[in-house]
């Protein structure tokens, strides 16, 4: 057989090769070529009819061709599947702009509230403060007395108390009308020094667009030997950078009284109203956020402290306050009335937790 | 509190601006509430004068006025009888807005003659109701002007809040001298002086009282002023009290509540001629009564101060004064009441009868004791200045307390409670211009506190006084000493669980709402609760009374608000606190949540792929057992009967450790319960009770090893019939138990009854995961584990294996 025979079977083979359109006849191609009675098979039996010195030749030239062919195949087989493939593919086309159905963990809301106050933990946690906690019906000695409120105090009467029946004894509970009994009860039960806040419900016959009968307020406790108003101010400074996540904050202290602490200071925050956006640490207007002082000897002297030994200072602030402050929301009685669309609205997602690391809010 | 401006320069000598006096009222404690300043409305007003006058050709009770209003003459065609050439008075450009008539004037032509603003009447600037004519201003007042000064209302009003440690500065002199004492002016020199008595007192003045009723009314000074002409007080008394808010009376009426505002000093004055006999002070007795000045008649009783003469009880020490011995016009002889009363018996009493006034705001808080006589001086100056007569020598009955109090003070207690470094003689000069007297060399002092400060008893007081003159500005922020390295964990076991079940149950597409602690009587007794202990004695409204003794029932109102707003497919929850009683110890924590329509974890609503299935109780169960998952039990709890009576009875069910320990309910909620909370149900709910959950066995952080094989496990189906009352519960655990080495999971895939199931019986399906441990099972051990799986059920349930 002459090289030239050879070459034209081969252009014959990759061209039959190159022809077929599917992966059948391309199969029957390579039977037609390879298989056992393929024409490149026909050659080998011809190899023992040839001269010796021919065999060697021949059969490089017979293997070399069916290798060729043989690549030439596995070729085309992939591009005929890969074709194939598309072909179906093609035919395979969703409605991508069809909705899916909301997953759980996207649809569920965390309170505003809630949210605050794992903020506020997480800050107050990182400054030492442990968390403690007090019932919300109260004692008048937890709630007034050993808080230096005198049952004829007139504190007493400008707060306005929800009260329980009287009992046998003329005892009377009342609903905390502030998260401070929880200081009274902390302190009764540990030395100091500590530091603790205390976050909770409160509640005070009130209701309008700020107020509500029930709300949440945080108080905040040290007790050592030195501590001092200028820590105090460092707390709050640092509490309400942290918690606006801004660098600078502007905070006025006004004198004020409150029976449980001496000094008693009032503290209002700098903002500016840009449209409905409130910006903390800029312009020039004030908004009260909390009440402070130094824990009142007389309230150290209940607990079994001794003021000439230990001393410190308490805060109590608004939650919701802060909140709104912050997230915007313009009502507070909207926190408490469990319309679905203003949780979803203002509530966190599941997975925003606060961290310091992460920072505050989402 | 309220003042004006010029009031308080009567007090204090200032250059300082409005401003600046009340940003330092507001930063040392007197916080100001509100500023009116009169001349803002009056801004548009100025002073015209009437340079011309001629009867309008048209209408003859109309005049032409030609008016200077120092922009040039203009026509004002006016109506007032007294318009006339000459005349001085307010002129209203056009443009200007007129409050009385609620009109913007225009430029008009009235009967064809034009008219280029008004002269204004007082009803006209809403000043007071006079409209006879107009307005008519001195004759030295400046034409072109503003109106406000002619007419003497430009005096800014000013109102702040008053702690209620502060008597002192319920009068005008106290708040003068704190701003003096903070660097605002200088506290004017007190011209008080006593008024000599020109003959002696004619009406006896004593105190009736025995043992510790004595303190209702220590001092009680009187004296009698004879010939008075009683009658309208002069403008500048009434402009001031009119300005405060005060109605004026006639003058001895009108003295006494300026001197109450001016000095903090409430007093009384009597109709002398009214009188029968002396007057005294004793305590009420049962069965009295009197009509009081604000017309109403009261009844007292023996714990009550009472004011009496011959004829009985005349008014309520320091509350309210009486009607029939009240000043009028006609008064000719009138005695002054200077006393001291008991701030706690006037509180109580002012309480008793609901009467709020400004001499019990006073007494209640603690007036100036030493005060008693100088304000009765002051009040008979005032008598003998304005209304003439003569006055008698003073009485006094009794003696005020003892006002002297001595405070051991050491100056560095202002740097040992604020942290502020001060000089001992900027502290001294703070103290004393607060009326403190301070001796000794320092910096241990002995300070004497003056007697309109009953709120100073100690040390503290002392610091408070000079931190809140320095202000905190002053006191730099100083960090707190941190714990070494990172900060520590604070959390408790309890803490932690709320947060993880409040996390978990969002995550489980439900929304948290927080709902009142207080719910209507019938929801709590609804709810298992609603008993006395819990019910507020004065709520806010019946709505809101009773203590909740479960968080379900303000969850299901809030699902029916929603619902009745549209949406019906609710899934809500709260994490908080309810009550079984009154006591600390009562109140618990719960993790609760309700689930209405189709609100299912999966998805709610209709839907291309299939609508979503109504929630039921099972999607309960999930939640609950999701939270008990989270917190280390959902493994640990056997499910049981007996959830409380505001579940569905057949649908419902508890998860337990063991025989008593209650975790959770579950359950579709009872229909009777959703009726009365307006709900259109089902509605499926539960609650997780976060207290009941044991401390967690402090175990090592470590988890034990994993046990896995790559050897091939092997799953079995199995299908029982089982009595229609069986519980599949009973058929898995059974299985579960059959060989606890291999059989490693038990699921039930399905429960059937109908075609094939015989009446009474159902069919339950599970499938039985072999997990082998060290070598591949062989069917005969595959069979044995079948065998011993069909055994156990039948032995548990009596169920046999479907053929």
């Amino acid at each position: 057989m002459t090289s030239s025979k050879f070459e034209q079977l081969e252009r014959e083979l990759l061209d039959a090769v190159a022809a077929a359109g599917d992966l059948v006849s391309l199969d029957d191609v390579r039977v037609a070529a390879l298989g056992k009675k393929g024409r490149v098979s026909e050659l080998m039996k011809g190899l023992g009819a040839l001269p010796p010195e021919e065999r060697k030749d021949f059969g490089q030239a017979v293997n070399g061709l069916k290798e060729r062919v043989s690549e030439a195949l596995t070729r085309r087989k992939g591009a005929l599947r890969e074709a194939e493939l598309a072909a179906r593919l093609s035919t395979e086309q969703a409605d991508i702009t069809l909705p899916p159905r909301a997953r759980a963990l996207s649809e569920g809301r965390v309170h505003p509230v809630s949210q605050v106050m794992d903020e506020i933990t997480e800050i107050f946690a990182d400054m030492g403060f442990a968390i403690a906690e007090g019932p919300d019906i109260e004692t008048d000695y937890h709630n007034f007395t050993a808080l230096n409120i005198p049952p004829e105090h007139p504190a007493r009467q400008e707060i306005d108390t929800f009260y329980f029946n009287e009992q046998e004894d003329g005892s009377r509970a009342v609903l905390r009308t502030h998260t401070s009994p929880v200081q009274i009860r902390t302190m009764l039960q540990t030395k100091p020094p500590l530091r603790i806040i205390a976050p909770g419900r409160v509640y005070r016959i009130d209701s309008d667009k700020t107020h509500t009968p029930m709300f949440h307020q945080v108080e905040g406790l040290v007790i050592d030997e030195e501590t001092h108003f200028g820590h105090l101010k460092w707390v709050l400074e640092s509490f309400c950078k942290a918690f606006f996540e801004v660098d600078h904050v502007k905070m006025r202290f006004r004198a004020s009284h409150f029976p449980f602490t001496e000094p008693s200071m009032e503290v209002d925050i700098g903002y500016a109203e840009v449209g409905d956006e409130v910006r903390i640490g800029e312009g020039d207007q004030w908004m009260e956020v909390l009440g402070c002082g130094m824990v009142h000897p007389n309230v150290l002297r209940q607990v079994g402290y001794d003021p000439e030994k230990v001393q410190g200072f308490a805060f109590g602030m608004g939650i919701d306050r802060i909140a709104m402050l912050k997230y915007g929301m313009p009502d507070l009685r909207d926190f408490f009335a469990a319309d679905l669309r203003w949780l979803r609205h203002y509530g966190f997602g599941v997975l925003d937790v606060p961290t310091l690391a992460r920072g505050m809010s989402p | 509190m309220k003042f004006t401006l010029s009031w308080l320069k009567e007090h204090l000598e200032t250059d300082e601006a409005l401003d600046a006096i009340l940003d330092k009222l507001t930063l040392i404690g007197l916080e100001v509430e509100e500023v009116f300043d009169p001349a803002a409305a009056l801004a548009p007003f100025v002073v015209g004068e009437v340079i011309a006058a001629e009867k309008h050709p048209g209408a003859d009770k109309l005049t032409l006025c030609q008016v200077e209003t120092g922009k040039g003459v203009v026509q004002v065609v006016c109506g007032a009888p007294n318009a006339r050439k000459g005349l001085k008075g307010v002129f209203a450009p056009p443009g200007a807005y007129v409050p009385g008539i609620d009109l913007e004037l225009k430029p008009a032509k009235i009967r064809g003659q034009e008219s280029h603003g008004m002269l204004l009447s007082e009803r006209e600037l809403e000043i007071s109701d006079e409209h006879d004519g107009i307005i008519e201003l001195p004759a030295d007042s400046v034409v072109g002007s503003a109106a406000a000064p002619a007419l003497g209302l430009d005096d800014p009003v000013v109102e702040i809040a008053i702690t209620p440690n502060r008597p002192d500065c319920l009068g005008v002199r106290g708040i003068a001298r704190d701003l003096a004492a903070a660097g605002i002016g200088k506290l004017k020199d007190d011209t008080l002086k006593a008024v000599e008595g020109a003959f002696g007192n004619p009406v006896e003045v004593g105190l009736k009282f025995s043992g510790e009723a004595k303190s209702a009314c220590p001092a009680f000074a009187g004296r009698l002023v004879r010939g008075v002409k009683n009658g309208p007080s002069p403008d500048w008394l009434q402009r001031r009290l009119r300005a405060i808010g005060l109605r004026p009376i006639n003058a001895l009426a009108d003295i006494t509540n300026y001197i109450a505002y001016d000095r903090g000093r409430p007093l009384h004055v009597y109709d002398a001629g009214k009188l029968k006999g002396g007057v005294h002070a004793r305590l009420g007795q049962e069965g009295e009564e009197f009509l009081a000045l604000d017309g109403e008649t009261y009844k007292v009783d023996e714990e009550m101060c009472v004011i009496a003469d011959d004829s009985g009880v005349l008014g309520l020490g320091g509350v309210i004064g009486g009607e029939d011995t009240g000043c009028g016009n006609d008064t000719v002889n009138v005695f002054i009441e200077s006393a001291f009363f008991d701030p706690i018996r006037t509180a109580a009493t002012g309480r008793k009868l609901n009467i709020v006034s400004d001499a019990r705001f006073r007494f209640e808080r603690g007036v100036d004791p030493a005060f008693v006589v100088p304000g009765m001086e002051l009040a008979t100056r005032l008598i003998l200045d304005i209304c003439g007569g003569e006055a008698s020598k003073v009485t006094l009955a009794g003696e005020p307390p003892e006002a002297n109090r001595i405070i051991e003070f050491n100056t560095s207690q202002v740097q040992r409670l604020t942290g502020l470094e001060m000089a001992q003689v900027e502290i001294k000069m703070i103290l004393t211009a607060l009326g403190f007297w301070m001796s000794g060399r320092g910096p241990g002092y002995k300070v004497s506190v003056p007697s309109w400060r009953p709120d100073v008893s100690q040390g503290a007081d002392l610091v408070e006084e000079v931190i809140r003159i320095v202000g905190v500005d002053a006191v730099e922020a100083v960090p707190m000493p941190r714990g070494q390295g990172v900060a520590r964990p604070v959390l408790t076991t309890g803490q932690k669980r709320v947060r993880l079940a409040r996390r978990t149950l969002a995550g489980l597409g439900m929304v948290e709402a927080v709902t009142w602690s207080f719910i209507a009587r019938d929801a709590a007794k609804a709810f298992g609760g609603g008993g006395d202990a819990l019910e507020l004695a004065n709520p806010i409204s019946a709505d809101l009374s009773s203590m909740r003794p479960s968080l379900l029932p303000g969850l299901v109102s809030a699902a029916a608000r929603n619902q009745a707003r549209g949406f019906s497919d609710v899934a809500l929850f709260e994490v908080g606190q309810a009550y079984r009683g009154a006591e600390p110890q009562d109140q618990f924590i719960a993790a609760a949540g309700v689930r209405s329509g189709s609100a299912k974890a999966s998805g709610a609503g209709r839907h291309w792929s299939g609508a979503a299935e109504p929630a039921d109780m099972f999607d309960a169960k999930a939640d609950a057992l999701g939270v008990l998952d989270a917190l280390g039990f959902g493994s640990k709890v056997q499910t049981e009967r007996g959830a409380p009576e505001w579940y569905h009875p057949g649908k419902s069910g508890a998860f337990q450790l063991g025989p008593k320990t209650v975790l959770a309910h579950f359950g579709e909620l009872h229909p009777r319960v959703l009726e009365q909370l307006g709900l259109e149900g089902p509605i499926c709910g539960f609650e997780v009770f976060l207290d009941a959950l044991p401390e967690p066995r402090r175990a090592s952080r470590t988890k034990p090893a994993l046990q896995s094989s790559d050897l091939q496990i092997v799953r079995r189906d199995f299908a029982f019939l089982v009595d229609d009352a069986a519980a599949a519960g009973d058929v898995i655990r059974a299985a579960k138990g059959a060989e606890k080495e291999l059989i490693s999971d038990v699921t039930l895939f399905d429960v059937f009854t109908g075609t094939g199931v015989p009446e009474g019986k159902k069919s339950l399906a599970i499938e039985v995961t072999l997990t082998p441990r060290d070598k591949t099972l062989t069917d005969a051990q595959i069979e044995e584990v079948a065998a011993g799986v069909v055994a156990a059920v039948a032995k548990a349930t009596g169920g046999e294996l479907r053929g």
